[in-house]
C-alpha cells in the first residue's frame, strides 16, 4: 500500500507544510533546549560523552535544578562539557574534579553539585581525590565514564583497559604481570562507608540510556537528602582509539567490557541500611 | 581600640582568617605550618561556621580551593614548602582562571624535604612563577606577628580587587614565634554574589571557571590580560619600610624575618659609628624597584641578607642597575644568621674587614 | 486496533553519521545517507514510513540530533523522511 514516489523540492516542502505529524503537538522526544546549547559537539562519532551530555541536561531540566546545578569537568576528553552544558561549570585539572567539587559543595551546601570525569582522570591520577571524596562521604554526584583507554590523548593505556586490551602503550595487549590488572574502582568505593549510591550503567542500547537516567534522577534526589555520595560508573566506548566502528565499538563493549564491568547496582540505599 | 594578645605567629593568622570573615580554609598538616589547621579547626567552624576541611593532600587541598574560590566565596589554603611545591599546578589554574584567594607558605629549609627550620629558599617560586606559565601572585612578606595578622585581610581585599591569588611568605621562625598582637574586630561572614562566580544559573548562560583555551589567539588574549592586570597591581600595590636611609651610608635590604635582626645589626653598626639603614620589600610581588633605587643611588653600598642562596638580590640588582655596588650575604638550609654576622660581612665587603 | 505513526526530524547538522541510531531501530526505517553536510559526515535519513515514534534512535544518539514525533491513527496524514537540505533523488514515502 506504499506508493515509492520521487518528489521535486517544491512538492516536498509543500508535504511537510500541509501533512506532517512534526508539529509541536505530537513531539514525544526532543533533544534538550535549555541546560544545552545548540553547539554539535566535538565528540567523535558514535561517542558514549555525547549521550551522557544529554542526559544530564534531561534530567537538569526535568527536575528544574538548573539554577541548583554547578559541574565539574576535568582534563580529558570532556574537559569541554561547558561549551555543551549551559549550566555553571567549572574546569577542574587532571584527576582534581572531586576535590573540586568538594570545594564548591562545602561552601555552597545547598546547590547539586556533580564532577564528570574519565578513567584515566578518575581512576588514575586522581585515585587519591576519588577515594578520599567518596570516604568523606561529600554530598555530590561521581559520573565515571570508563571507556578502557586514554581518548584525549589518543589511545594510551588506562587503568581500566582491559587484560590482553591493545593500546598505542600496550601494543601487544595489557601483560597483567606487568602493567597490573584493569581496576574496579566502582567496586573499591562501594566498600567506603561514605557512598550511599554505586551504580554501573552503559549507554549503548535505548534500555540503558533509560536505566542511567533514572540512576541520575535518584542521584540527584539524594543529594538533595544530603545522603552522601552517589557515583554512577558509564561504561562507555572509544571508537576512535578502539580502530572500530561506533556499531562494532558497542558490540565489542558488549562482549568484553561488560562480563568484566557487569551492569547494575553495586550499593543501594537498602543494603546500605540493612 | 584593637584586642591585644600574646600569640605564635601561625595562630595569629589563623585568628585573623576567622576575624576576616573568611569562609573556608582547606588544608594538610606540614611542619612549621600545622598550627594553622590546628588553631582553624578547635576554633572556626563553631565561631562563624567557617568551613574547615583537613584534606588528602597538599595537591586536593589547592584543588578544593580553586572549586571554593570558584563560588566567589573568601578561601585559603597554608602549608610550607614542599606542600607549597605539590600545590604549584594548581596555584597556575587559580593564576590563570583568575579567582581569588589566600595562600600562606610559612617557609622552611630546602631544598627536597630539607629541614622544618626557617628559610627563605622560595622566593623564586613564590614571587616569579613557581608553576608553568605566565602568572605572578601578589606576595606580601611579613616580618613581625602583627603582620602575619594584618596582612590576612589586606590578602583579601588585593585579592578580590584583582581577582588575583595573593601569598603571604613568612616563615617557620615567624610562624612559631610568640609575640603580642592587635587582633582586629571579628567581620561578619556574608555572601556577596559575583557576576563572574559559580554559584549555579543564573539569568543568561552558565558561567565557566576554565584555564583552557585552545585557540593559540585566545589564550595570547588571557595572557595579555592577566600581564595588564600585573602591571596595574606594580603600580598601586607596592609597599615596603625604609629604616634610617635618608642619613646612611650603606643600606642593608632584607625581607621578612631577616629583616628584623637586620635592624639590629643596624643598630649596631651606628653604635660603632658606620650608618646603616634598612630597606625591606613589603610586597615582593610587585617589588618596590623605583623607590629601593631612589633611597640607595647616592650610597657607598648594598648588602642584601638572605635566608637562601641570593634570590631577592637578583631583583635588588635589577633596581639599581650597576649604578650602586651590591653585595649579598646569605645562609641556608635552615639556618638564622645574627646581627653581628651580618655586621661582619658589611664591615668585610665594604671596610675592609671588622673594626 | 489503534495504528500508531511516528516520525522524526534528524538535525543533519549535528549528525556525524555513526549510525548508532540505525543499529538501534527495531523498524530498520534509517539509513546513512550518500550526501555529506557541511562538516563532511554522512548523515542518516529515514527511508520507510514504518516510525513507530519508540525514540531509541534519539536515546541512542551521541548528538542530541534527533526529534521524535509520534500520533495515534486518526490524525493526519503522515509523512517520512523529513530531512532539511535534502532535495534531489530523494525517495520518500507518502501514505495513500
Amino acid at each position: 500500500m506504499n506508493e515509492k514516489k520521487t518528489l521535486d523540492d517544491q512538492h516536498y516542502e509543500k508535504i511537510i507544510a500541509e501533512e506532517s505529524i512534526c508539529t509541536q503537538d505530537h513531539v514525544v522526544y526532543e533533544p534538550p533546549k535549555s541546560a544545552m546549547y545548540e553547539t554539535p559537539m566535538h565528540y567523535c562519532p558514535g561517542c558514549g560523552h555525547g549521550v551522557v551530555h544529554r542526559l544530564l541536561a534531561e534530567v537538569i531540566e526535568e527536575m528544574g535544578i538548573i539554577q541548583d546545578v554547578i559541574g565539574v569537568a576535568p582534563v580529558g576528553c570532556s574537559v569541554l562539557a561547558y561549551n555543551y552544558l549551559n549550566i555553571d561549570m567549572s574546569e577542574a585539572a587532571h584527576g582534581r574534579a572531586s576535590a573540586v567539587a568538594t570545594g564548591i559543595k562545602r561552601v555552597l551546601p545547598e546547590k547539586l553539585v556533580f564532577s564528570y570525569q574519565g578513567d584515566g582522570d578518575l581512576a588514575a591520577i586522581g585515585t587519591a581525590e576519588t577515594l578520599h571524596t567518596c570516604n568523606r562521604g561529600e554530598n555530590i554526584l561521581i559520573i565515571f565514564i570508563n571507556n578502557g583507554i586514554y581518548g584525549m590523548t589518543g589511545g594510551q593505556m588506562a587503568p581500566t583497559t582491559l587484560a590482553n586490551m591493545k593500546s598505542t602503550t600496550s601494543p601487544f595487549g595489557r601483560d597483567v604481570a606487568t602493567m597490573g590488572s584493569p581496576l574496579k574502582m566502582t567496586d573499591l568505593v562501594a566498600q567506603l562507608p561514605g557512598t550511599y549510591y554505586v551504580t554501573r550503567h552503559s549507554v549503548h542500547k535505548a534500555g540503558n540510556v533509560r536505566k542511567l537516567k533514572k540512576a541520575i534522577v535518584k542521584s540527584f534526589e539524594y543529594q538533595k537528602e544530603k545522603k552522601g555520595t552517589c557515583f554512577i560508573e558509564v561504561v562507555s566506548n572509544c571508537p576512535s582509539n578502539w580502530k572500530m566502528t561506533p556499531v562494532e565499538s558497542n558490540k565489542w563493549l558488549e562482549e568484553n567490557m561488560l562480563p568484566f564491568y557487569p551492569l547494575g547496582d553495586i550499593k543501594t540505599p537498602n543494603q546500605k541500611e540493612n | 581600640m584593637r584586642e591585644l594578645k600574646l600569640m605564635k605567629g601561625n595562630e595569629a593568622l589563623a585568628e585573623s582568617a576567622i576575624r576576616a570573615g573568611c569562609d573556608a580554609y582547606f588544608g594538610y598538616p606540614i611542619t612549621p605550618q600545622s598550627e594553622v589547621l590546628e588553631y582553624l579547626s578547635r576554633e572556626a567552624n563553631q565561631r562563624t561556621g567557617m568551613v574547615i576541611l583537613q584534606a588528602e593532600s597538599e595537591v586536593a587541598s589547592i584543588n578544593m580551593v580553586y572549586g571554593a574560590a570558584g563560588t566567589g566565596k573568601k578561601v585559603m589554603t597554608s602549608s610550607s614548602s614542599p606542600g607549597i611545591s605539590l600545590m604549584q599546578e594548581g596555584i597556575s589554574y587559580i593564576a590563570c582562571a583568575e579567582l581569588p584567594c589566600l595562600l600562606v607558605n610559612v617557609n622552611r629549609g630546602g631544598p627536597g624535604l630539607g629541614t622544618i627550620q626557617p628559610a627563605q629558599g622560595d622566593y623564586f617560586q613564590s614571587v616569579k612563577g613557581g608553576g608553568h606559565g605566565d602568572y605572578k601572585l601578589i606576595v606580601l612578606a611579613p616580618s613581625t606577628v602583627q603582620e602575619m595578622s594584618d596582612f590576612v585581610e589586606l590578602s583579601f581585599e588585593l585579592a578580590f580587587k584583582y581577582r588575583n591569588p595573593v601569598m603571604i611568605l613568612t616563615d617557620g621562625a615567624l610562624g612559631q614565634m610568640m609575640e603580642k598582637v592587635e587582633l582586629n574586630p571579628q567581620k561578619e561572614r556574608k555572601h556577596v554574589e559575583l557576576e563572574w562566580a559559580t554559584t549555579g544559573r543564573k539569568n543568561g548562560n552558565g558561567r565557566v571557571i576554565t584555564s583552557l583555551h585552545l585557540k593559540s589567539e585566545q589564550m595570547e588574549q588571557i595572557n595579555i590580560r592577566l600581564q595588564k592586570k600585573y602591571r596595574e597591581i606594580e603600580k598601586n600595590e607596592i609597599r615596603y619600610e625604609a629604616v634610617n636611609c635618608d642619613d646612611a651610608d650603606y643600606i642593608i635590604v632584607a625581607y621578612g624575618l631577616v629583616a628584623r635582626i637586620c635592624h639590629k645589626a643596624a643598630e649596631l653598626a651606628r653604635a660603632k659609628g658606620i650608618k646603616v639603614g634598612v630597606f625591606r620589600p613589603i610586597t615582593l610581588f610587585p617589588f618596590p624597584y623605583k623607590e629601593l633605587f631612589e633611597n640607595v643611588k647616592d650610597k657607598k653600598g648594598i648588602l642584601d641578607v638572605e635566608m637562601n642562596a641570593g634570590q631577592m638580590v637578583e631583583d635588588v640588582r635589577l633596581a639599581v642597575e650597576g649604578k650602586v655596588q651590591v653585595e649579598f650575604h646569605g645562609r641556608m638550609g635552615g639556618v638564622v644568621p645574627s646581627p653581628e654576622e651580618i655586621l661582619e660581612k658589611l664591615e668585610e665587603k665594604y671596610l675592609g674587614g671588622s673594626k | 486496533m489503534a495504528k500508531v505513526y511516528g516520525d522524526i526530524v534528524i538535525d543533519i547538522e549535528k549528525c556525524k553519521g555513526c549510525e548508532l541510531c540505525v543499529a538501534a531501530c527495531p523498524q530498520d526505517s534509517l539509513e546513512q545517507s550518500r550526501e555529506v553536510n557541511s562538516k563532511g559526515y554522512l548523515y542518516i535519513v529515514k527511508v520507510q514510513d514504518n516510525c513507530t515514534g519508540c525514540i531509541n534512535c534519539a536515546l541512542v544518539c551521541p548528538d542530541g540530533a534527533i526529534t521524535v514525533y509520534r500520533e495515534v491513527a486518526g490524525g493526519k496524514k503522515k509523512e517520512v523522511a523529513k530531512v532539511k537540505n535534502v532535495n534531489k533523488d530523494m525517495t520518500i514515502t507518502v501514505d495513500e
